[in-house]
């Protein structure tokens, strides 16, 4: 479907891998196509990929898109996925100016994937892999039909956020096997392992009646534990779901299709800003410092500017990203950092801290300790840490951030003050889990009747009620038997539940069951 | 070449129209759709798409934004990023559909049968395109870029441009015109002739029932033939032909004669409407209050002897209504029985819509 890149952009995409090295850049090979509208449509519904299995919201994205194309809304100029080698589409209809931007661009986002720990464990095959899951439903579909599967998918979909993006870094809990042996050498001598002592000591060193409670209460904790399922709290339901619930085999092929899947573009959602800012950063960087020409430059301008543009009440995740890289590459090249910075409180002193030492340059050259930093930045944080360590009273006043609320009285959102410590905490918020809530599965053999019985974990906002009520139902048709939610609506305790016919919802009082768990 | 993307968009669209036909009844009651009638597509709000998660409600309608302002004031036209996501913030889809689509999803969940038009396809109306050129005509369509073309190329081949001082002066050789070519198009061969009781007993809320109940007949039958011509015929004891903007707003007031409209929708197909050539439907709307019993009996004779032999079809659909007698219906069903082709039904609300058009084109006509 895609068409040669033309000899002369093909040229300059190794002239500007050249520079992007130059500057310290590192990246899997890049592959870049052309693609008309049409197809970057296609690609975008994708999510980047040129194939994804059969379903009908890539249909519903691709309408939007086009729509919006087609009444000039918005125009895609980039794509560019996480896979090794990397792919990247330039949209045919641009200008030369627009391809050479797109094409710095793309460098700095493929370094980013390179680079970035949250991306480490992703596939850097998902190209073949999405193929693959393309091939096996479209399998099922001639199999089983396309309602049944469609449906199935639109189930799975339904949940696909309740993950724990976290879960990839944790080793799982390795089985122990000198435990395990400590435990049958317990079993045959009846003991938990005892200190070694000579004979006339042990009664001491090992005293018996120790021992007893010792392991009667070694004996409780393990019965204990057996009859908590799941054993702790889970935050990957979707996995808990895969290997608890009774789905037939393709079923739980399906739902591991859509998980795998959500891992996949987790750390995308967890790096937007960072990601964005930093392909911003190197583009300006690349494009001004070398590649840029005359002729060009009123282009490029309209160009970057339209990328980093803010409307009021708007935030910019390229603007954000990019600004807070620079004025951290400026901070590091002056100095601002710091326990003698931080305990300075006299604001004109901070305002010129480390001045003489600041490069004559806007932007700085390799090798200074600001782009060490934002080298190291780049792979160490995601949106949610660099924001908690980068975001400073001195940059929210720079850019003009403030805090907005919703009038009560007039449903309209209205600025409620420039506060620094509520704007980072609204934005930490804003961010932390993309925007969603934390569901865990608390309990799953709950009142011993097999009932599944999840709690949100209420962090300053609840959960919209309509949405949960609807969600509920998709979620017993997976686990088959009641489900419940636990979750705080106006500060109140409430349990919804469906039990395949009814949706109730009550107050959480004693007279309610405690489930296994509890925050 | 095909796009992978197509069988998802075709996909998606096969389940917008299901969720269209499984809310039709509630579908075919919305005014909003009225106005439209000349468009091609309509946009419709469809529920129950998208897919459900647990998400954050209305107490986190807070944000960060970036720009001036000092407390208190508004900021931009909504929010910004706020929780919950931008992408994610209409919650009911709009998605367009186009009248000829409606109509299949009105055939098909009415299972009302496909219409065999009668007379043949064969007539033809002419029109012109302009669609060519040439190099004569008026100066009005004179095709200016064509023009300075010739223009130029003369006399840079005659030498006489100057790059230093370029002035393109045209002479009547240059000239071009755009001209037409004289098309044939198959013609309409289906009318429709409306005709409502405007008497003082039908109210705004009756009108608004005949304006959604002919909105759906004028759907159902574009879908069914080429092009279709409306006539529209007010009556309250005098009949006068109007246009569609008049036929809806018009506020009359008086008593009622039904025949009067009878006759003048007589008069206008025998003039203008050969039957072996048009299908022709007549429509009725009324509250069924005639002025004398003997009146609604001629109307009886008038259709069964001029109109019933050249009509595809007679509709009568009498609104309820607080003042009228409802009669007429009953008149019509005593005297025309055996008529197939007149088909009555009663509308008291807008929920009768739905089978009311069942009713009308269950036969097929």
């Amino acid at each position: 479907m895609n068409q040669p890149l033309p000899k002369e952009l093909a040229e300059w995409a190794e002239v500007i891998a050249g520079y992007a090295r130059t500057e310290g850049l590192d990246f899997y090979p890049t592959v870049f196509e052309m693609l008309s509208s049409t197809q970057m449509s296609q690609v975008a519904a994708y999510g980047g990929f040129p194939q994804r299995y059969p379903h009908w919201r890539f249909g519903m994205d691709y309408e939007k898109l086009r729509k919006q194309h087609s009444y000039g809304l918005s125009r895609i100029y980039e794509m560019v996925i996480n896979n090794d080698p990397c792919y990247a589409y330039l949209l045919c209809d641009n200008m030369l100016v627009d391809h050479k931007t797109v094409i710095a661009h793309v460098y700095a986002h493929c370094d980013f994937f390179k680079n970035n720990k949250w991306f480490s464990k992703t596939n850097r095959r998902m190209i073949d892999a999405m193929a693959n899951h393309a091939t096996r439903i479209r399998r099922y579909i001639e199999r089983y039909g396309v309602e049944r599967v469609e449906q199935l998918i639109d189930t799975f979909l339904s949940l696909e956020s309740l993950i724990d993006p976290h879960s990839v870094f944790m080793r799982r809990k390795p089985k122990n096997v000198a435990e395990d042996r400590d435990r049958t050498k317990k079993n045959e001598n009846g003991e938990r392992s005892r200190y070694p002592a000579k004979a006339y000591m042990d009664r001491y060193i090992n005293p018996p009646d120790k021992m007893a409670s010792e392991r009667a209460e070694r004996l409780d904790e393990e019965v204990g534990s057996k009859a908590r399922f799941p054993a702790d709290p889970t935050r990957d339901v979707l996995l808990f779901l895969l290997q608890n619930a009774s789905l037939e085999d393709w079923e739980a092929d399906i739902l591991s299709i859509i998980r795998e899947e959500a891992y996949y573009f987790a750390p995308q959602g967890q790096t937007k800003i960072m990601n964005e800012g930093w392909a911003s950063y190197w583009h300006s960087t690349i494009m001004t410092r070398y590649v840029v020409t005359d002729a060009d430059i009123i282009d490029y301008c309209e160009h970057n500017a339209g990328t980093l543009a803010t409307s009021p009440g708007r935030l910019n995740p390229y603007k954000m990203g990019v600004e807070l890289f620079r004025d951290i590459e400026r901070r590091w090249n002056t100095g601002r950092y710091g326990a003698a910075y931080e305990s300075c409180d006299d604001m004109s002193e901070r305002r010129q801290w480390g001045e003489s030492k600041e490069p004559q340059q806007r932007v700085v050259a390799k090798g200074s300790p600001g782009r060490e930093k934002i080298f190291e930045v780049r792979a160490l944080y995601n949106d949610v840490t660099f924001l908690d360590e980068f975001l400073t009273p001195e940059f929210v006043e720079d850019q003009k951030l403030y805090h907005y609320r919703q009038d009560p009285t007039t449903g309209r959102m209205v600025v409620v003050d420039r506060d620094f410590d509520k704007i980072k905490r609204q934005m930490l918020f804003m961010l932390t889990n993309h925007a969603q809530p934390y569901i865990y599965v608390m309990d799953a053999n709950y009142r011993n009747r097999g009932e599944l019985y999840l709690t949100h974990r209420h962090n300053g906002a609840d959960i919209e009620v309509k949405y949960a009520v609807v969600t509920m139902k998709q979620l017993h048709k997976i686990w088959k038997r009641p489900v419940h939610l636990n979750a705080r609506i106006d500060d109140e305790p409430i349990l919804f539940s469906f039990d395949g016919e009814q949706s109730t919802q009550q107050h959480i009082d004693d007279r309610i069951d405690q489930p296994a768990h509890d925050f | 070449m095909i796009l992978q993307i197509n069988n998802d968009h075709q996909r998606f669209r096969k389940i917008v129209k299901g969720k269209i036909r499984k809310d039709l009844r509630k579908f075919l009651t919305r005014s909003e759709l009225l106005g439209r009638e000349g468009k091609r597509y309509i946009s419709i709000p469809v529920h129950g798409i998208e897919i459900p998660n647990f998400r954050y409600g209305d107490n986190s309608d807070s944000g960060v934004g970036k720009g001036d302002g000092k407390p208190g004031d508004q900021v931009g036209d909504d929010g910004g990023m706020g929780p919950g996501g931008t992408e994610e913030g209409n919650h009911i889809l709009e998605v367009d559909v186009s009248l000829d689509e409606l109509a299949d999803i009105l055939g098909e969940e009415l299972e009302l049968p496909r219409i065999k038009p009668k007379g043949r396809h064969r007539i033809t109306s002419e029109r012109d395109r302009y669609s060519g050129i040439r190099q004569s005509g008026p100066e009005s369509l004179r095709h200016f870029k064509r023009t300075f073309h010739r223009a130029l190329r003369r006399q840079i081949m005659s030498g006489l441009y100057n790059s230093e001082m370029p002035r393109i002066v045209f002479e009547r050789r240059d000239k071009m015109y755009r001209s037409w070519k004289t098309v044939l198009k198959p013609q309409s061969n289906a009318v429709i002739v409306y005709m409502m009781d405007v008497s003082g007993s039908m109210g705004d809320e009756q009108k608004e029932l005949v304006r959604l109940e002919a909105f759906w007949i004028d759907a159902w039958l574009r879908k069914n033939y080429q092009g279709i011509e409306s006539r529209y015929i007010v009556h309250d004891v005098r009949a006068a032909e109007v246009d569609r903007d008049t036929f809806f707003r018009i506020r009359e007031d008086g008593g009622t004669r039904i025949s009067s409209a009878f006759k003048l929708a007589r008069d206008i197909i025998e003039a203008q409407y050969v039957p072996t050539e048009w299908n022709i439907y007549l429509f009725h709307f009324s509250d069924g209050d005639n002025s004398s019993e003997s009146d609604s009996r001629e109307c009886c004779t008038m259709l069964r002897e001029h109109l019933s032999p050249v009509l595809n079809m007679f509709g009568y659909c009498q609104v309820a209504s607080a003042y009228g007698s409802g009669n007429f219906i009953n008149v019509l069903h005593e005297h025309l029985t055996d008529s197939a082709d007149v088909i009555t039904s009663r509308v008291n609300n807008k929920d009768d819509i739905y089978d009311s058009i069942k009713t009308f084109f269950a036969a097929g006509k």
